[in-house]
């Protein structure tokens, strides 16, 4: 194969140091790759790419064309994570994962942390993520965010951040599965090789989180998998780990409420639900309630809910967390809440709603990351850098028009790993996405998906614009 | 299980059994349309295809005349025809896709690749060019789906809501085709030359021209070919096995509010089981399989209404 080149830019580079020589946590790794023909890479390349698409591992891309599936595009090369390096972010999004789940029931009950000064009032209750709803309402086992996609990167000389977290329905993770079941295929000598941490008992763990935290005591909690349906960009996902599970995939019309509570139809007649891990957001659950045009919800769910009568995974209202306007005081929630230091650091985030950050923003936009603080997968944000001129002076006059609604953060070096490219190997633009568990105990598997930008110098790994995936390698000790 | 997946699974198996019938039928023409005849007889086999499925409507609306080439590409190609291969099989597999956490990988990825392939051929104009193999094709597509399907999936309720699918459109489907050649042979005074081809053309459509042959083991009479496909129990298509199946099904997945239907499939059964081809050719035989239709259409309803259509609570 061709020898990788380390990163043009001052990226730190996963797989190679600064003087070119392969970093030792890759090396056995990258002994088996020279050993490769680039014809046989190439066999692999395109055996995985028809393989994905047998399996129908696909998604649809918003606002195109109805019914257009598409692959993400999925690279050999794996992400290695050495074991002291996963030990040190493990611990870090249990903790992280532990503040924000006492954060979310603090502002449902007592508020705390408002009144400590740590958070201010404005920042809770007039942001549109709060819900009312959920107040003084008590959810099986206080637990709020129990399945949690915290999105790490690595900066500058090899630090971790925490760009942002994921806590309401965060999707990823059947990609996660499959890739490692691809790259055991098709490389499975490396594997002989390097000794690789397992995460296929993911669905396992997910199931029995799920179980735990049933409304009633039974031992046979019934536990299903809430989809909007086969057109839904995740609806691979949704199918994939409710079949992983054994419980039943339903969509709303598949439920109803009735004497407080929930149903489903089935050739047998109606069965009691417990536990729902719903993949459909908080607007769309119940039309009584939010919003009435929704059909992908079930009417008189949420009473049932607020009676505790059934189990939401994850719970209404988590949006309160994991808004990018809360992000920053993250942070001090785990020094209010557990009287620790975080673990993980944070990006230095300037918030457009106060009028110094806002001058300092507008000053620096062409440097500068900035995002809509409701927005998600990479849809209405800026790139400073990598934008012209006019396209920074547009974005100007947005965040004017409506400062509170923008948040700006650094242009991060995103640390890179070697992948296939046209013209070779190159180094490319990585995040990862590690899962959090979150039950009686927060569990996690040691990996997560690792998306990775395959435009040269971009630093925007979703999908939706163009990304695509890797394997992610936890090594054992 | 829940009513939707199961109507979902119900579904799956129609479409790739009715895929598999118009694949038949289409073969079947097409080899008879090379035997020796005039004009009319030929358009008469063409005709005959769009009126079993009923189609002549849809047909006619989109085409000024009945031509080989147009009633293919109607049957074959066009989105719009509920019956043609290419939206039986996208219906198939759009029903698997909505229920592939009911499905072993195996039978999803069976039913995925039909239609990830189904896509490529009709590109590279395979039914155009090799009609005979592109028939061929989606008939072991369906073996292959139904072998998958009885090989990985657990025997529950999922396989038999499955079978029932399966054995509610093939009874369906060899009721019209009977009773579509049989007409014909009514209306069709042509040489007697003819009819050898006409039965063994009806008989290969259903796989049937050698079961025929180690049935009776003798020349083959529109009686026989009748007494075959109607009342055999051992002959895989006939309306005896199909019915006996669907019974056997529906027993299995009966609920508090099935037992109607399943008086019907059995009063069915029991008819096929115990009745005679010469009383069914005196009574004239398009009444008795129009008949049947209508009863294959009652049951099919009425399985909706029992297990598959959402009840209100």
């Amino acid at each position: 194969m061709q020898h990788p080149q380390p990163a043009p830019i001052a990226a730190y580079d996963e797989m190679l140091d600064a003087r070119g020589e392969v970093r030792p946590h890759y090396q056995a790794f990258s002994q088996w790759l020279s050993q490769q023909s680039a014809d046989a890479m190439a066999a692999r390349q395109i055996e995985a790419d028809l393989s994905f698409r047998r399996v129908g591992i696909t998604f649809s891309v918003a606002g195109d064309e109805a019914g257009t599936e598409r692959l993400i595009p999925f690279d050999l090369i794996p992400r290695i994570i050495p074991a002291d390096e996963w030990q040190r972010l493990d611990a870090g999004l249990k903790q992280r994962v532990r503040a924000l789940n006492m954060f979310i029931h603090d502002i449902y009950h007592g508020h705390d942390i408002v009144r400590a000064g740590v958070v201010p009032a404005e920042q809770v209750f007039l942001n549109a993520q709060y819900r009312p709803e959920m107040q003084d309402v008590d959810v099986a086992e206080d637990i709020y965010c129990h399945i949690a996609g915290v999105d790490i990167v690595r900066a500058g000389a090899g630090e971790f951040y925490v760009l942002e977290d994921n806590l309401r329905v965060p999707s990823g993770v059947s990609y996660m599965l499959e890739n490692r079941k691809m790259s055991m295929r098709l490389m499975s000598e490396a594997f002989g090789r390097v000794n690789v941490r397992p995460v296929a008992h993911y669905p396992d763990l997910l199931l029995d989180n799920l179980r735990e935290v049933a409304p009633r005591s039974t031992d046979d909690p019934t536990v299903v998998v809430l989809t909007p349906g086969m057109y839904n960009s995740a609806y691979f996902e949704h199918a994939f780990l409710a079949q992983q599970m054994g419980v039943e995939l339903v969509e709303g019309q598949d439920l109803f409420v009735e004497q407080n509570n929930v149903y489903m139809r089935t050739t047998r007649g109606p069965r009691r639900v417990d536990v729902i891990y719903r993949r459909v957001d908080d607007d769309f659950l119940d039309p009584l309630s939010f919003r009435a045009d929704s059909a992908l919800g079930v009417p008189g769910l949420l009473s049932v809910y607020r009676a505790g009568r059934v189990t939401l995974a994850n719970a209404i209202g988590t949006g309160i967390a994991d808004d990018k306007s809360t992000y920053q005081y993250v942070p001090d929630m785990i020094r209010f809440y557990l009287q620790e230091e975080p673990i993980l650091a944070n990006v230095p985030t300037w918030r457009c709603s106060r009028p110094d950050e806002l001058s300092h923003v507008l000053a620096h936009m062409h440097e500068l990351v900035v995002k809509e603080v409701h927005g998600a997968g990479g849809y209405g944000m800026l790139v400073g850098p990598s934008s012209t001129r006019a396209q920074v002076e547009a974005f100007k006059e947005r965040v004017r028009s409506r400062p509170a609604n923008y948040i700006a953060q650094p242009t991060l070096a995103l640390s890179t790993v070697p992948t296939y490219v046209e013209s070779g190997v190159a180094p490319r633009h990585v995040d990862l996405r590690p899962y959090v568990l979150c039950g009686k105990e927060i569990r996690t598997v040691p990996g997560g998906l690792c998306r990775v930008a395959l435009i040269e110098g971009s630093l925007v790994v979703n999908s939706s614009q163009g990304g695509g995936t890797k394997d992610t390698w936890v090594l054992g000790d | 299980m829940l009513s939707r997946t199961a109507d979902n699974l119900f579904w799956m198996c129609r479409y790739i059994e009715r895929a598999e019938n118009t694949a038949r039928m289409l073969d079947v023409n097409l080899q008879m349309s090379l035997m020796p005849q005039d004009a009319a007889t030929r358009d008469g086999l063409w005709r005959a295809v769009l009126h079993i499925s009923e189609l002549q409507h849809g047909y006619d609306a989109r085409y000024p005349a009945v031509t080989p080439l147009d009633v293919l590409h109607y049957m074959v190609r066009e989105p719009a025809n509920p019956s043609s291969i290419y939206a039986c099989l996208r219906a198939a597999r759009e029903n698997a896709r909505a229920v592939r956490g009911s499905l072993t990988t195996e039978v999803w990825e069976t039913y995925n690749a039909t239609w990830l392939e189904l896509q490529r051929h009709l590109q590279d104009q395979l039914p155009e060019r090799s009609p005979g193999k592109f028939f061929e094709w989606v008939k072991f597509r369906a073996h292959l789906a139904r072998g998958v399907t009885i090989g990985t999936m657990l025997e529950d309720e999922a396989l038999h809501f499955l079978r029932l699918g399966m054995h509610l459109e093939r009874a369906d489907n060899t009721a019209r085709l009977l009773d579509v050649k049989f007409h014909e042979a009514d209306v069709d005074t042509a040489a007697r030359a003819s009819e050898f081809y006409r039965w063994a053309a009806l008989l290969s459509s259903v796989s049937g021209l050698e079961i025929y042959r180690k049935v009776y083991r003798d020349v083959i009479t529109p009686d026989r070919v009748a007494e075959l496909l109607i009342l055999r129990p051992d002959m895989p298509r006939s309306l005896l096995a199909s019915v006996q199946a669907l019974t056997g099904d529906l027993e299995r997945v009966s609920n508090q509010r099935s037992a109607e239907t399943e008086r019907r499939a059995g009063l069915l059964h029991a008819e096929l089981r115990y009745g005679r081809v010469e009383d069914i050719l005196r009574g004239g035989l398009h009444r008795y399989l129009e008949r049947f239709l209508d009863r294959i259409n009652d049951l099919g309803n009425r399985i909706s209404q029992d297990f598959l259509v959402p009840l209100a609570a």
